[in-house]
């Protein structure tokens, strides 16, 4: 988030687009109509009728795969009708004659068109956004699971900087993370681009900081993301395969083909809490210990660095995984060992400009907000706020594309994905806790009540959904949460698993695969 | 700033706040059963009444401001006397069963009939007999141990912004409802149990699997290991196990949880967890020690980079480890092991 979660009772506006807040981010959720009660306009963006647009003053259902139509409409509504904000635009941006040029094609009849929506509402949805003195813009993997993931995120990025909403204290492009420390994994160089603080693997100045630190000499290659890692897996030439705190099996797109690349590994290695559905395929399985039995840190949506507290022992023999992690580090010929990850975090400071002055006992009352580079730095509640960081705002002027997949007939409905309040992820947690199994039992597909009519399907009936990867068997819901023509299933279930049937195709930037958007048919089971 | 004298002393606070904020900030204790600095004074259970100089009637410090030259007397005969009266009609029309009661302990009620020496409610009339609600699954609601001071209510509207409860009928027969007195579990309610958390009494309680009394109880502060908000939480340990949940004030959840950060702890101590390493022999897993786990992985590695060079080894780190733990993980495969192959689930 460039911004932090208490300015949400700060907003004027809150644009919320690709995320179902009050079920994935609850908290949020709860800040969110806590603003509105305050008088905060809502603008809801979403292929669902989510519980936001019960509040909202627009909301928008769009077609799944149709995020940067809507947008570019918004910034076409706002550019024809000199609604952006010309002095931050001259001062604080770059490129804003190419933007203009794209999406003046965007009127508000075609967009209309493409996403499946009112026009009026594009229009009114604008003028609300512009009109605004603060304006947050909130998203969330409705907006980055696609084919067009990253030209989506850019699409918001014009459209708060041509309205000044960057570096201004609740405003913001603020996109809601998923799991509780997706953001410090990011940080602290879990990518095969990034070594900690974003310094990237291909800059030789970046890498012979760490050499230095490390004394051993780096690999300069990019490395492979977690789809390329699978399908180099199935291909054979990924050979070994380490696997800590994560579930492919249940989580990944196209099942089958996840279980093609970890059966053709040489070796598995996996380190969990329990037996993963993943953890069937490994050779050697660590049992690691949970959140409540070991010392860390964790990082918050809005860059919040957060002590993670021992609470009970390890159970039976698991251990925390910096544990296990500094045991295996010592056998493969690492010198250095560390008794608590306070000393862990010593290391990671000397080397992460951004996390320069956080020290456990800065943040052991309250979390620090990143970037902080000295102990004498109070953290960074909003970013940009001296202005844009890379000196001028850059707009990228970036088109609708279709989805990979898109409906035809054979395979005539659209399939979307997501979550639900009771379940998390892979529900290798609360897949165990009683109470949210009895509140979100098992997985299900909602279907508009026309195109179940029109199937014959009942609510509550046995479905078989199948696209060009996979097929399952699911329960139908018969609801008007979704329109005609798009089904939604939640993807945390192993049993009716929706990831067999999801697409592998990647966002070319990010490589995050389209998980949002497959093309499916439906039959009733037993007909 | 306003100058005000309180129980005799003089002192300077800041104009536009209430007695109560003011003698909070200068540490003078004022017993309350319905307020909560996040949301809008309410002025209900009375207890906070406090005496000020030239006017007749007792004033409730939680709605009444400080203004220039008020002088407050929190603690004086008059005021002891209408707060034992109070905790009298409260405690007449409350079950009698603190010996048992899981709140005991916690309860303001009963902690404020300690400490004014309310040893038994002396009003002998009509006693509440309301059927308990057991339909959530994490908590249950008893309306006869409720003493109406309406913070769930207002916490369900005003934080939470869920209004699945409100309070029903009038005077002796006000009670704390769902609509049409259908349950919770037919209700909007989401289970988040942040009316379970600012509940004083044992009206909203949490089921406990492993029954504890709060002196039995450690609290450890950390963080919510679900989605990426970060509430801060405590777990509360009783024998090495986690056998409950309670928000933590301050940023960023300012005392709110979901249901899953409240409610969802009971995989920690699950029979389920795994205990000791598992090594794979003829497609069938066999307990090892950490010795064996420790050298057949590394003897792999070995293996691996020596015939298939350093490239074709990856690894997958983890959006729900540590970030220590993560920097960890990309240091072996890059500095030990020599290859970029590190990536996580961010993706997904």
């Amino acid at each position: 988030m460039t911004n932090s979660i208490e300015e949400i009772l700060q907003n004027d506006v809150i644009f919320v687009i690709g995320s179902n807040t009050t079920e994935n981010h609850p908290v949020i959720g709860t800040f969110m109509k806590q603003a509105i009660r305050r008088g905060a306009k809502l603008i809801v963006a979403d292929p669902r009728r989510i519980e936001l647009a019960n509040y909202a003053d627009v909301f928008l259902q769009l077609k799944p795969g149709t995020n940067i139509a809507l947008i570019n409409g918004m910034l076409n509504v706002i550019i024809e009708n000199n609604l952006y904000d010309k002095e931050f635009v001259e001062k604080h941006t770059e490129n804003f004659e190419q933007l203009k040029e794209v999406v003046k094609d965007y009127t508000p009849e075609v967009v209309a068109e493409i996403c499946g929506v009112d026009k009026e509402d594009i229009i009114k949805a604008a003028h609300i956004y512009a009109e605004a003195e603060r304006a947050g813009i909130y998203y969330a993997m409705g907006i980055t699971q696609h084919t067009t993931g990253t030209h989506a995120v850019m699409s918001l990025s014009n459209l708060s900087l041509i309205c000044g909403n960057v570096g201004k204290e609740g405003a913001g492009i603020n996109p809601l993370r998923g799991q509780n420390n997706v953001q410090g994994a990011c940080d602290m160089g879990g990518l095969p681009t990034d070594l900690p603080g974003y310094q990237k693997v291909f800059k030789a100045e970046a890498r012979e900081k760490f050499e230095k630190l490390w004394d051993v000499k780096l690999p300069d290659k990019v490395g492979l993301t977690v789809p390329e890692i699978m399908d180099e897996a199935e291909k054979g030439n990924i050979k070994f395969l380490y696997i800590m705190g994560e579930n492919p099996m249940v989580s990944d797109p196209d099942i089958n083909h996840v279980k093609r690349a970890l059966t053709n590994l040489d070796f598995l290695v996996v380190q969990d809490i329990f037996l993963t559905e993943t953890a069937e395929y490994a050779d050697v399985v660590l049992p690691a210990a949970s959140f409540a039995e070991k010392d860390g840190t964790f990082t918050n949506t809005e860059r919040r660095v957060q002590r993670v507290r021992k609470a009970i022992e390890p159970v039976g023999n698991a251990k925390p995984d910096w544990v296990i992690l500094t045991e295996l580090m010592v056998r493969l010929g690492h010198d250095k060992t560390y008794s608590h990850p306070a000393e862990i975090m010593d290391e990671i400071r000397g080397v992460t400009p951004s996390y320069g002055g956080i020290s456990y006992e800065r943040i052991e009352e309250e979390g620090i907000q990143w970037p902080c580079t000295d102990e004498a730095h109070p953290g960074t509640k909003y970013l940009h706020k001296d202005g844009i960081v890379r000196g001028k705002g850059l707009l990228m002027a970036v088109d609708h594309r279709d989805s990979a997949e898109v409906p035809d007939s054979e395979y005539p409905f659209i399939l979307t994905t997501g979550r639900l309040l009771y379940q998390y992820h892979t529900r290798t947690m609360t897949g165990r806790v009683e109470g949210l199994n009895k509140l979100a039992p098992k997985s299900f597909v909602e279907i508009n009540e026309a195109t179940a009519n029109k199937l014959n399907i009942k609510n509550g009936e046995k479905v078989r959904l199948t696209s060009r990867r996979g097929s399952i068997v699911t329960t139908a819901k018969v609801t008007e949460i979704v329109d005609e023509g798009v089904v939604f299933m939640p993807f945390h279930y192993s049993e009716g698993a929706v990831n067999y049937l999801t697409n592998t195709e990647l966002d070319e930037h990010a490589k995050i695969p389209e998980l949002k958007v497959a093309a499916v048919k439906i039959e009733k089971v037993g007909s | 700033m306003a100058r005000v004298i309180i129980n005799g002393v003089k002192y300077q606070v800041d104009d536009n706040i209430t007695i109560l904020e003011a003698c909070n900030r200068l540490g003078i204790s004022i017993p309350t059963l319905c307020h909560d600095e996040r949301l809008n004074p309410y002025g209900a259970c009375r207890l906070c009444l406090v005496e000020i100089k030239g006017k007749k009637k007792l004033e409730a410090a939680c709605t009444t401001k400080v203004r220039d030259g008020m002088d407050i007397q929190t603690h004086s005969d008059k005021v002891i006397k209408a707060r034992k009266e109070i905790l009298d009609l409260l405690f007449s029309n409350h079950p009698e069963d603190c010996l048992t009661c899981e709140r005991s302990g916690e309860c303001k009620l009963q902690d404020y009939c300690y400490e004014y020496g309310v040893e038994r409610g002396t009003y002998i009339g009509e006693k509440k007999f309301y059927p308990i609600d057991d339909s959530n699954p994490f908590y249950i609601y008893d309306p006869n141990k409720c003493i109406l001071c309406g913070k769930c209510v207002r916490v369900c509207q005003q934080l939470q912004g869920t209004g699945a409860i409100d309070l029903a009928n009038r005077g002796f027969n006000t009670k704390v409802s769902t609509p049409f007195d259908m349950g919770l579990a037919k209700s909007t309610c989401v289970s988040c149990g942040n009316c379970v958390a600012v509940c004083p009494v044992g009206a909203l309680m949490p089921k406990k699997k492993i029954r504890y009394r709060a002196w039995e109880i450690n609290k450890v502060k950390t963080t919510c290991s679900y989605c990426g908000v970060g509430c801060q939480l405590y777990l509360l340990v009783k024998d090495n196990k986690v056998v409950g949940v309670e928000p933590a004030k301050g940023k960023p959840n300012n005392g709110l949880l979901c249901v899953k950060g409240r409610f969802g702890y009971s995989f920690i101590n699950h029979p389920d967890r795994l205990k000791t390493p598992l090594i794979k022999r003829n497609g069938k897993f066999e307990e090892a020690t950490w010795e064996e786990a420790y050298n057949l992985i590394v003897k792999k590695i070995k293996e691996t980079k020596e015939k298939y060079g350093p490239d074709s080894l990856a690894g997958l780190t983890s959006a729900r480890c540590t970030n220590e733990e993560n920097y960890l993980f990309q240091k072996m495969f890059r500095a030990l092991i020599g290859t970029n192959n590190v990536d996580h689930c961010a993706r997904l």
